[in-house]
């Protein structure tokens, strides 16, 4: 064995340990279902979201896993019909609780949707600043904001000079980390990303994973994905979702990243990472 | 091969395209009858102005500048100044009352009532469009007059100390207040349908971003969703004050009209408008000359409905523009 082999095969084991380690829960989904209406598209979803990690919700497209991340900072409850069992834990509250507000929920539980959505009328500081405006919070030190959270997603060396031009002039991966900067001015403590690089091309879709796996050292990151590549390469923990047809998604197999794709317990994981169906 | 050869093997690639008879035909009937509206639109100005000629070599510069109406005088005096500022008061009062109301009804529409409540609502307003004007006219007269004249009496007696709240005369009746809330009424329909349809495009992505930033309905509204409609909605409320301004008689039926220049009273009984002044002496007209005078202003109430819609499209392409 090369030296170099070795000490590869170290960092992974090293990983591995520190993903290991009991750490506190950022969220925890307990005994979830969730419908549209009178359809059942969820049931019984048990996933704990370990702090300042990045956990991968894979799986084949219409098995819930959207929904599911959209009951996490509520919302799922927008859409007419919607109704939901279990509960959402968040610092040890049900954030479903009566006395929550979903406002509040919204902001410390940010979210990174598939198609980069910078509002076209602002500029990029303008936009970078909005969830400020738009929640109503009193900051001062708007250019430290600024040029902070376009640093931690990427973006501030591409942009530092044009920060007055309209965010409709950057390119689909420059918007889509604007959008990133964009939900950290607020400082959640988690990210929820749906399909954050499915509508850009591979580059920016490096740099974007490069960003997710800066981010997830301090903020816990929840990303809906398609791509295998990618859930091995930015998560530490994933979960994998399946329905079968006309019946609500659940979890198959969830586990730290490494073992669900190299050694999965499941036959179903097995054939879904290794692309043998979805 | 050389260029000759080449430019002889060029072919018109569009003559092809429409060589069909059946396309030949309907585009010519198309663009023939896209020139008709333009030839009859031209044929109005020029008769108009035509006819506005003798009136304004007769009356000067004073016909738009100076407020009087005395036709059996030697020589006769007539000026146009008071209609078309009462003309311009009125659209004001209208657009204050209707395009809150409308973008009220609209945010309701899209954004809070059940898809039944929407579509019953969206139906009743657009039959509220249907609704003619001297049907109108009529209802306001005998229906609305009564109780406009106590809300009136309140607006004196609590906000009187406004100037635009003043009311020497203690009649409340024919003011320019009632007659721009009947045009509020006939502006409601247009505005809101088209500010519902504008609001009802907002890119969902954009409202999501919205909501999971935290924000309530109104900061989506305010930073959003109008942003995003202004354009749209600026156009609808042109269209509508097209109506406003020429709108004859609703306002007709409500307006006391007097040959005087209200400046600002809009709860004081009297206001002008040239639309109503052109119905309201066409019936008596004295002869020929009054009708030249009548005809003169109505080119240049025709002008100034011209001059508000293309400010409109200015707006709107402007809007567009920054959007993209």
């Amino acid at each position: 064995m090369s030296t170099a082999e070795f000490e590869s095969v170290q960092t992974l084991e090293e990983q591995m340990v520190e993903s290991a380690a009991p750490r506190d829960l950022a969220m925890d989904a307990r005994n979830l279902s969730v419908w549209f209406g009178k359809r059942k598209v969820l049931e019984g979803v048990n996933i704990a979201f370990p702090e300042r990690t990045c956990t991968a919700l894979i799986g084949p497209s219409g098995c819930g896993k959207s929904t599911f991340i959209r009951t996490l900072n509520r919302l799922h409850e927008l859409i007419p019909g919607a109704a939901l069992a279990g509960s959402v834990l968040y610092e040890g509250k049900d954030i479903y609780d009566a006395d929550i507000d979903p406002v509040h929920i919204r902001l410390k539980i940010g979210m990174v949707f598939q198609k980069p959505n910078p509002f076209p009328s602002m500029t990029i500081r303008g936009n970078v600043l909005s969830g400020l405006k738009l929640s109503g919070m009193k900051r001062d030190d708007h250019d430290a904001i600024v040029e902070s959270t376009l640093t931690s997603a990427g973006l501030w060396n591409e942009v530092k000079d044009r920060l007055d031009h309209a965010a409709g002039d950057l390119s689909g991966g420059q918007q889509q980390r604007l959008v990133i900067a964009r939900a950290l001015a607020v400082e959640p403590n988690v990210l929820l990303m749906d399909e954050p690089c499915s509508a850009l091309d591979p580059a920016s879709t490096l740099k974007i994973e490069e960003t997710i796996r800066e981010l997830s050292k301090n903020v816990t990151i929840i990303i809906v994905t398609h791509n295998m590549q990618q859930a091995v390469r930015v998560s530490d923990h994933t979960a994998f979702f399946l329905a079968a047809e006309n019946e609500p998604g659940h979890v198959v197999e969830q586990g730290l990243t490494t073992e669900i794709f190299s050694n999965p317990k499941d036959q179903r994981t097995l054939d879904y990472v290794n692309g043998r169906f979805g | 091969m050389s260029s000759l050869d080449t430019n002889e093997t060029l072919r018109d690639l569009h003559s092809a395209a429409t060589s069909h008879r059946g396309d030949r035909v309907f585009n010519r009937v198309i663009t023939g009858a896209a020139f008709t509206s333009l030839i009859v639109l031209a044929g109005i100005a020029i008769f108009l102005g035509l006819q506005a000629i003798p009136a304004f070599q007769s009356q000067g510069l004073a016909f738009l500048t100076t407020t009087a109406w005395d036709i059996n005088t030697d020589p006769p005096t007539a000026g146009i100044w008071g209609m078309l500022y009462g003309s311009v008061l009125l659209a004001v009062i209208a657009l204050v009352i209707a395009v809150p109301a409308s973008i009220l009804l609209s945010v309701f529409m899209v954004f809070l009532a059940p898809p039944k409540i929407a579509k019953i609502l969206t139906n009743l307003v657009d039959l509220m469009a249907a609704i003619p004007s001297v049907i109108l006219g009529l209802w306001a007269f005998y229906i609305l007059n009564p109780p406009a004249e106590e809300w009136q009496q309140l607006l004196n007696q609590y906000l009187g100390w406004i100037p635009i709240f003043e009311n020497a005369s203690g009649n409340f009746l024919g003011t320019p207040f009632i007659a721009g809330f009947v045009l509020a009424i006939m502006m409601i329909p247009i505005v809101t349908s088209v500010t519902r349809e504008v609001l009802g495009r907002t890119p969902p992505e954009l409202i999501n971003a919205a909501e999971s930033l935290g924000c309530s309905l109104w900061t989506m509204l305010r930073y959003v969703a109008l942003p995003y409609g202004r354009g749209g909605i600026v156009g609808g409320v042109m269209l509508g004050l097209g109506r406003a301004l020429g709108e004859t008689i609703a306002v007709f039926f409500v307006l006391k009209l007097v040959y005087d220049t209200n400046w600002y009273k809009v709860i004081e009984s009297g206001g002008g408008s040239v639309a109503t002044l052109i119905v309201s002496r066409f019936g008596e007209v004295t002869g020929p000359f009054e009708l030249q005078l009548l005809l003169a202003a109505g080119f240049f109430l025709f002008l100034g409905t011209l001059v508000v819609n293309m400010i409109a499209n200015l707006i709107v392409s402007r809007t567009g523009r920054l959007q993209k």
